[in-house]
């Protein structure tokens, strides 16, 4: 009898295999959690490729401060359902400055509070290796990288010189200072990941399920007022929506889409016959041509 | 309130039943590749785009891209949704491999776009290297070219057995049969030798789609399938259970004394509880107890699975160790013969030593014999010294432990390998294995009862290499001399090896090309390993240029025993030296290879001593010598107050 894997068991597989590579071979690794849909993923496939032990290194949330809240609660529980070990950083300095998206631009809010303070939490720790939900499937640049990155002792990526990457044989060697970036999802897409929550009943943040919430339109995008830090511009008002997110990241920056999707089955519907890529929720990647690559050789991730 | 429950329900099943669908699908990753401009972007470009799967905001970006970037006015050029880097958009070429996805109602596909720079090779093989079929674009205008050669080459090396040979912009000729038929028989006539299992030649145009997801009306003589349908229907190779079963450990799961679990990817066969299983380099064997995952324990795991394994008994299993079938075993062996394409900028050289990495062992390796080159337009054989940049060949490795291994024919995950630079951890090349070239259970060393340890106590010492390096001239052997002369008159058992020595006898028969330097210093090396292991404090003067080479030789010596002394002279100063008038030759050309002029030198970056000599006394440099010696507990027993620097 021959059964072969079903495309889900085949990535999962896939992702579990990468997980086991760097804890083996890595010193310092460390996970990055986003706290967003596909950390919920990785979190889940980290948890099987390790039982019944847990995941032998720590989770890592770079805050920004700008998180909707939540996120920060749903971290918070997940950390305590599961007893990983969370690391919180955030960029000291950019609080002091008080660094904001409304009032300094999603660019160089981005590059402070998530670039830079990734940058130091990394050096802060040592860690040579770090996890990334990244898939292939958001972005164009993102669709050029290997699953083992290599990042120099700046945290820098060079598109034009990646490493050879043969079979699933991962070159794990660097060099003191020097890290990867290792990205277990790299070939899912989108319905692959709401599949497989689907499929293996993955707990989410609420956000991403609609609900009645307070909105305002600004630039064309419904964002959320999740605090007083947001204030209303003239002529923009405050309205409650049935919304929900297709993607999370800092709330100033996120877009909110009118859904009445409040299930599972629901979402991965709406999924089916959306027009628009995900991304589109995300103001930072339409700030000019190539910004994804530009902040990826700056150490985002 | 009575309708929402019912509309929830129907959405679920709904969802529930499309997921089942989504899940009888197979999944068929494959490459395109071919030369520059054939088109093989704009191809993944139409497929996406015809398939439906570009998203408007996504189709928005495109156009705006096209006005900026493009190369078709102002139609939308394709190959600018999957080449994205900006440095390939500016250029409007691919420099590495894209990953793209779609889906239609009979599979899903990965597709890996690659570039057809022959400067690119190895980014068009790391595409390959997990395909399962390979698109080779021509251009219906030029018919069959190097790149079209080459990257079929690889694509059958690297274990693919179908092809589509896509005569793309079919257009610019007219829709033209008898150029179609052409370029298919010069294909199939150099493709004959690769040893594919189906090609199937598809006259389209990637541009204006004909032929790609529907029959063209442009073309009524073709009789065949549109692309699209071809990789709906092309017959997969369905997991074959009845290989032998394969588990390479990848990682010991240890949580507690009470479970040890054995964590991997099945690379072949089925796995069960109750099976028995052999470690495959020591030949142990026991029973399979569980199968463990998170999702509790299976009666049955097949390839490809990532699970752990408990084993009835306490066996010895690390990572890089293989699990397998007691009734047919992998081979185990510290020499094997294998095809290698080389990656590198730097030329690979036969005696350099590399890391060799399997999917989980890793070894220190040498290419020990590089028996040819393969051509890549004839597929020839010819003699060669080294392998540059994108050429391949057949090579004999060795590892220095054995490793535990399939021929690549039989099986792609435990018959491959990569090869990485000692120093710049670099890929730089790609392997698959052939056939193992005499089992390693063969070589056992002869053990001695005599050991190393007892040997040097006789003699009172610690047994040390200490390697002197530096350009001709600098001053090496000189320090060299009478570093052993006071070691000898402390009544220490000295050996000098000298380069030049060495060369009237043991390595009379090299030259000074870079091949024949790494093999001078490999033969030095494991000389001096003998002399250090007779429990002698050997000294080496050589001129030994290369990093890589003084790592191997600290390498193949004990933690501690390989000092190395950089004796740092300028090349000025040793070309003012010039004590076997060898610079001023070189200087004039009448020496070729010669280290410093048109031969490189690479300084060690963190040798134990650095002794600037400029300005120093040679009882000055020797002294620091001894005082590292002294230091690393190589001499005792000595008066501090000769320290005179």
């Amino acid at each position: 009898m021959t059964k072969s894997l079903t495309h889900l068991q085949r990535l999962e597989a896939e992702a579990i295999h990468i997980f086991r590579e760097v804890a083996a071979t890595f010193a310092k690794p460390v996970m990055l959690y986003s706290i967003g849909k596909d950390s919920s993923v990785m979190l889940h496939l980290a948890m099987k490729a390790f039982y019944p032990a847990k995941p032998p290194f720590p989770f890592l949330h770079v805050d920004t401060t700008w998180k909707f809240k939540e996120m920060i609660a749903f971290r918070d529980s997940e950390a305590k359902r599961l007893g990983f070990d969370l690391l919180l950083h955030s960029n000291q300095e950019g609080i002091d400055q008080g660094i904001s998206p409304f009032v300094h631009g999603s660019n160089t809010h981005t590059h402070i509070m998530k670039t830079v303070a990734l940058r130091q939490a990394l050096d802060k720790y040592g860690f040579d290796a770090a996890f990334g939900g990244a898939r292939r499937d958001e972005e164009k640049s993102r669709a050029k990288e290997r699953i083992f990155s290599f990042r120099n002792a700046q945290h820098s990526w060079d598109p034009k010189n990646q490493r050879p990457e043969m079979w699933k044989i991962y070159n794990t060697r660097v060099a003191k200072g020097e890290s990867i970036r290792v990205f277990p999802i790299s070939n899912w897409t989108e319905l692959d990941v709401w599949q497989y929550i689907l499929q293996e009943n993955i707990p989410i943040v609420p956000l991403y399920y609609a609900a009645r919430r307070p909105v305002v339109e600004r630039d064309g995008m419904l964002i959320m007022r999740d605090d007083e830090r947001m204030q209303l511009l003239p002529g923009e008002e405050l309205q409650e929506k049935l919304v929900r997110f297709r993607t999370l990241g800092c709330y100033p920056l996120t877009g909110a889409i009118e859904s009445d999707a409040v299930t599972l089955p629901e979402i991965v519907s709406e999924m089916l016959i959306a027009r628009t890529s995900e991304r589109q929720g995300r103001m930072i990647d339409k700030d000019e041509a190539g910004s994804m690559e530009k902040k990826k050789r700056e150490g985002y991730f | 309130m009575n309708t929402i429950a019912p509309i929830e329900a129907s959405a679920a099943e709904e969802i529930r039943a499309y997921m089942a669908e989504q899940e009888k699908k197979s999944l068929l990753r494959f490459l395109t590749c071919g030369s520059v401009d054939d088109g093989k972007s704009t191809l993944i470009g139409r497929l996406l785009y015809d398939t439906k799967l570009i998203f408007e905001d996504q189709l928005a970006a495109l156009q705006n891209d096209s006005r900026k970037h493009g190369t078709n006015g102002e139609d939308i050029d394709f190959a600018l949704l999957v080449d994205g880097l900006e440095a390939e958009r500016e250029q409007g070429i691919t420099i590495d491999v894209a990953y793209r996805f779609f889906s239609t109602p009979k599979r899903k596909f990965i597709v890996a776009d690659t570039p057809g720079h022959e400067q690119y090779t190895r980014n068009m093989a790391t595409g390959a290297s997990t395909a399962d079929l390979a698109i080779v674009l021509v251009d219906a205008r030029q018919g069959i070219l190097r790149q079209t050669r080459r990257h079929s080459f690889i694509a059958s090396l690297l274990g693919i057995r179908n092809i589509v040979l896509a005569i793309n912009k079919i257009d610019l000729v007219d829709y033209s049969q008898a150029i179609f038929d052409r370029i298919v028989a010069d294909y199939q006539d150099f493709a004959g030798k690769l040893g594919f299992q189906s090609i199937q030649p598809i006259p389209l145009s990637a541009r204006f789609g004909d032929n790609v997801i529907s029959a063209s009306a442009n073309m009524p003589w073709y009789k065949g399938p549109a692309l699209l349908e071809h990789l709906e229907d092309v017959p997969l190779a369905n997991a074959d259970e009845e290989r032998p079963f394969r588990f390479p450990v990848q990682y010991v799961n240890r949580p507690n004394l009470d479970f040890r679990g054995f964590s991997g990817t099945i690379a072949s066969g089925v796995v069960s509880p109750g099976d028995e299983v052999v470690v495959a380099k020591s030949g142990k064997s026991s029973r399979v107890k569980r199968v463990v995952t998170l999702d509790g324990d299976l009666d049955r795991a097949v390839e490809g699975q990532a699970v752990t394994l408990v084993l009835e008994d306490e066996v010895e299993v690390s990572r890089g160790n293989m699990l397998v079938a007691p009734g047919a075993r992998p081979e185990v062996a510290d020499q094997f013969a294998a095809h290698l394409v080389w990656f590198a900028e730097h030329a690979l050289i036969p005696g350099r030593s590399y890391i060799l990495r399997t999917e989980t062992d890793q070894a220190t390796a040498t290419i020990t014999d590089l028996k040819y080159r393969i051509d890549i337009n004839s597929f020839a054989q010819e003699a060669a010294k080294s392998l540059d940049l994108n050429e391949v060949g057949v090579v004999n490795i060795s590892t220095q432990e054995p490793i535990a291994f399939d021929p690549y024919k039989s099986n792609r995950s435990t018959g491959s390998f990569i090869l990485i630079d000692r120093l710049t951890n670099a890929t730089v090349g790609a392997g698959m294995i052939d056939f193992g070239l005499r089992r390693a259970s063969n070589v056992h060393w002869q053990a001695l009862d005599v050991s190393k340890a007892s040997r040097a106590g006789q003699k009172n010492q610690k047994p040390a290499v200490i390697w002197f390096t530096g350009l001709s001239g600098s001053g090496k052997s000189t320090v060299a001399n009478l570093v052993e002369k006071r070691l000898s008159s402390l009544g220490k058992h000295t050996y000098i090896l000298d380069g030049d020595n060495v060369r009237h006898g043991l390595n009379r028969d090299l030259g000074f090309t870079e091949e024949d330097r790494v093999e001078n210093i490999r033969r030095v090396g494991e000389v001096a390993k003998l002399m250090a292991d007779a429990g002698l404090i050997v000294l080496v003067s050589f001129i030994s240029p290369f990093r890589s080479e003084r790592r191997m030789v600290r390498e193949l010596l004990d933690d501690g025993e390989f000092l190395e002394v950089f004796v740092d002279t300028p090349f000025e100063e040793c070309a003012r030296r010039d004590p076997k008038g060898l610079y001023a030759k070189a200087l004039r050309g009448e020496i070729k290879n010669f280290t410093g002029v048109d031969s490189p030198y690479e300084a060690p970056e963190n040798p134990e001593l650095h002794l600037h000599t400029v300005g120093r006394t040679t009882e000055a440099l020797a002294s620091k010598v001894e005082k590292l010696l002294v230091e690393h507990g190589i001499i005792f027993n000595y008066d501090q107050s000769s320290w005179s620097i």
